[in-house]
């Protein structure tokens, strides 16, 4: 490797540096700045260190900034425990009420204290929050006019908070002690290879969704519908550090613009009387609120024969449509207007294709996460973890931002209590070796190659319908680009050894999302989870959370039964995620 | 078993005219949240050094002298 040693940003260099902080949190999109935040806020003589792979100004889902709120429980719109049912439904039953009913009730002051920050919300005439129907039952989505000023707000309170921010490292193990406590994590610099070792008295993670691990339609790899900076090392740390993930085979799929790949965003559309319709114009979903129930009918009717599937503005006047493309083509995802203008496509006078996404994880639009408590605590002590990567179901931005305040607060309160906890001086060595062994390669198969073929296994076997035959040949497939990855796998510069610790994240969720999707014997979640040779649900057998995690250095499951409801729901109201069909079309 | 160069058309266009990457500035290589951009030896100037990007252009907005063009990657179009 230090053969290799020349002058220049992506050269490899031999490092190893050594810091410690009370709290670290890992990961600097939506959830970390306000976990460190709140930290800080708390404990004003803590040392917090928030570490990102990327710069903590422009990373994550929300870089560019977000469209609205899609589920704020605002006073007069809705309640907590309307929303806590409603996502109890949506999510099949499986739903450990605390942690939602927690989020619902504490939303509402991180609103206030977003908008204090100078995140604007959509008021009516009247100064009141514009909230929107989108969801089948209650109101909860919020637009953000000057969405696009979402990430500077937070950087001005991270620096005035004085959060000691590392950009460009990327954390690729947790560190725990001998009595199971977590202790740190290991990280290397994307731009050098250096390795940096952080002890902590408490870790967050907040890395995000596992968003590169079905490959987009385009075949383009960062095509993705998340920021495919979001590669899906939470999950894998966890797993490694011996924490148990939730319900893993409840995959994320979405309806997203064909090829652009980005959201069709019914939800913006929606209130002002744009819909998803099938190619005889029709409308034949009740409910364009992302879940498995709809997805499911969305598949169908791609089946049907009356595909494609459009989402249709051209009906509504002119000046609403181009009012609508307005906001979807300034923030969120500001490129899409130039896709459509490439494509020569108006809002106002063609419908616009749409598709399903690639397969993912990732609890803020499906459940599939590290498991937590309400108050964002994994099973590992000293651990925590919020955003898409923990495991509150629907959780969205605001889930993030909240469950983020939640962790930070409950994180720097366990580190006053607590010393460092020692740890195996040989993990960092084992780690270095781990990490480094592709630099040590003349020859080999460089690392996108060795990703696109795991991601396009997961297409060709792990994507709904899931078949048993087929997840049992895509595990023995993937066993073998493992060995590849282990002992073929050579990179030449520091970004693509970034890219080689990626693919292992990768390939680790793959195995995890075969492993899960097996043991559940039963479909759920609409298309999520639907498994052709168990297609019935089995409230009986399954209406519980499937736990994986690490035993004796292998993949298990387990069942763990959802806790007793806080809110209760009736036999009438629990399947109502299932009437999404329009029965007779107009 | 050796590697070969297989060309790529990037999406993102930097005008050398434009950029001031010589005079000091590093904004859009800061930025991109794919870590992609680099400076370039040669010309002193930004330029996409890897084709793996998200279009979801922080590289664009925050340029100060608006050099960066974020174009939809070919396989998308
Ligand atoms: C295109 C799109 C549109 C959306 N629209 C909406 C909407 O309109 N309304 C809404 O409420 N929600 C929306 N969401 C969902 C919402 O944005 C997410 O739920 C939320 O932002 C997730 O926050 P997070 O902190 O978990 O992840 P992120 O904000 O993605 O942050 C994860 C961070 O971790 C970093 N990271 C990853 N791996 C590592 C590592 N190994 N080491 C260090 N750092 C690492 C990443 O660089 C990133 O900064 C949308 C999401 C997407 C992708
Ligand atoms: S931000 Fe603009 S001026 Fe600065 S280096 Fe990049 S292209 Fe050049
Ligand atoms: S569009 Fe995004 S990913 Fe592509 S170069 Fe610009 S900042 Fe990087």
């Amino acid at each position: 490797m230090l053969e290799r040693l020349e002058k220049g940003m992506d050269d490899l260099r031999a490092g190893l540096n050594e810091v410690d902080c009370d709290l670290l949190v890992i990961g600097g999109g939506t959830a970390g700045p306000m976990a460190a935040y709140r930290a800080r806020k708390k404990n004003p003589n803590a040392k917090v260190i928030l570490l990102e792979k990327a710069n903590v100004k422009r990373s994550g889902a929300i870089s560019m900034g977000m469209d609205g709120l899609n589920n704020a429980v605002i006073p007069g719109h809705s309640t907590p425990e309307q929303y806590t049912k409603e996502i109890t439904i949506a999510n099949d039953g499986i739903c450990d009420q605390a942690a939602v009913y927690k989020y619902a009730q504490e939303c509402y002051s991180i609103i206030e204290e977003l908008d204090q920050f100078g995140i604007r919300f959509q008021k009516d005439d009247n100064g009141e929050y514009d909230v929107k129907k989108v969801h089948h039952i209650g109101t909860y989505v919020l637009p953000m006019p000057n969405g696009d000023t979402v990430k500077k707000a937070l950087y001005r309170q991270l620096r005035r908070a004085r959060v000691l921010i590392s950009n460009r490292y990327m954390a690729t193990r947790l560190l725990t002690g001998k009595s199971g406590r977590a202790a740190g994590a290991i990280a290397v610099n994307t731009r050098s290879g250096e390795f940096l070792v952080i002890k902590a008295k408490a870790v967050i993670m907040c890395t995000g969704a596992a968003g590169r691990l079905g490959l987009p339609t385009s075949g383009y790899m960062y095509g993705t519908y998340e920021n495919p900076t979001n590669s899906g090392e939470g999950y894998a740390m966890a797993y490694h550090a011996g924490a148990k993930l939730a319900n893993l085979e409840c995959f994320q799929i979405n309806p997203l613009i064909k090829d652009y790949n980005g959201p069709a965003c019914a939800y913006v559309a929606g209130p002002f009387g744009g819909y998803t319709a099938n190619s005889k114009n029709e409308r034949f979903i009740e409910c364009d609120y992302w879940s498995g129930q709809m997805m499911q009918e969305f598949f169908n009717e791609l089946q049907s024969g009356k595909g494609p599937v459009y989402l249709k503005l051209n009906h509504l006047h002119k000046d609403t449509a181009d009012h609508i493309e307005h906001i979807l083509h300034t923030v969120e995802r500001p490129s899409r207007g130039r896709f459509h203008e490439q494509r020569g496509t108006k809002y106002s006078e063609q419908m616009i294709e749409m598709h399903i996404s690639e397969i993912g994880f990732c609890s803020g639009h499906s459940a599939s996460g590290v498991y937590v408590d309400e108050f964002a605590r994994t099973t590992v002590p000293g651990l925590y973890a919020a955003g898409d990567m923990a495991s509150v179901p629907h959780n969205y931005m605001l889930g993030a931002f909240t469950n983020g305040a939640i962790a930070g607060e409950h994180a720097i309160d366990f580190a006053a209590d607590v010393d460092f906890e020692e740890f195996d001086g040989a993990a960092v060595g084992i780690e270095q070796e781990r990490v480094l062994a592709p630099t040590k390669r003349e020859d080999g198969i460089p690392p996108n190659q060795i990703e696109y073929k795991v991601r396009r296994l997961v297409n060709d076997y792990l994507q709904p319908p899931k078949v048993t035959a087929k997840y049992e040949l895509c595990q023995a497939r993937l066993a073998e680009v493992r060995e590849d990855m282990e002992e073929r796998m050579m990179v030449r510069d520091a970004h693509e050894l970034m890219r080689s610790m990626e693919v292992a994240s990768i390939l680790d969720c793959a195995d995890m999302a075969a492993h899960a999707s097996l043991y559940r014997k039963e479909s759920r979640w609409g298309l999520y989870h639907w498994r052709t040779d168990y297609p019935d649900s089995s409230d009986e057998e399954w209406k519980c959370h499937v736990l994986l995690s690490k035993q004796d250095g292998k993949m298990a499951c387990e069942k763990k039964a959802v806790q007793p409801y806080i809110i209760p729901i009736a036999d009438d109201e629990k399947d109502a995620y299932y009437k999404q069909r329009i029965t007779a079309q107009a | 078993m050796p590697l070969a160069n297989t060309p790529t058309s990037v999406p993102v266009v930097v005008d050398e005219d434009k950029c001031i990457a010589d005079k000091g500035c590093t904004v859009c290589v800061d930025v991109c949240p794919l870590d992609v951009l680099r400076i370039s030896d040669l010309t002193g100037k930004a330029y996409m050094k890897y084709d793996e990007c998200w279009y979801c252009m922080p590289c664009e907005a925050d340029c100060p002298t608006n050099a960066v063009t974020v174009n939809i990657p070919y396989l998308l179009r």
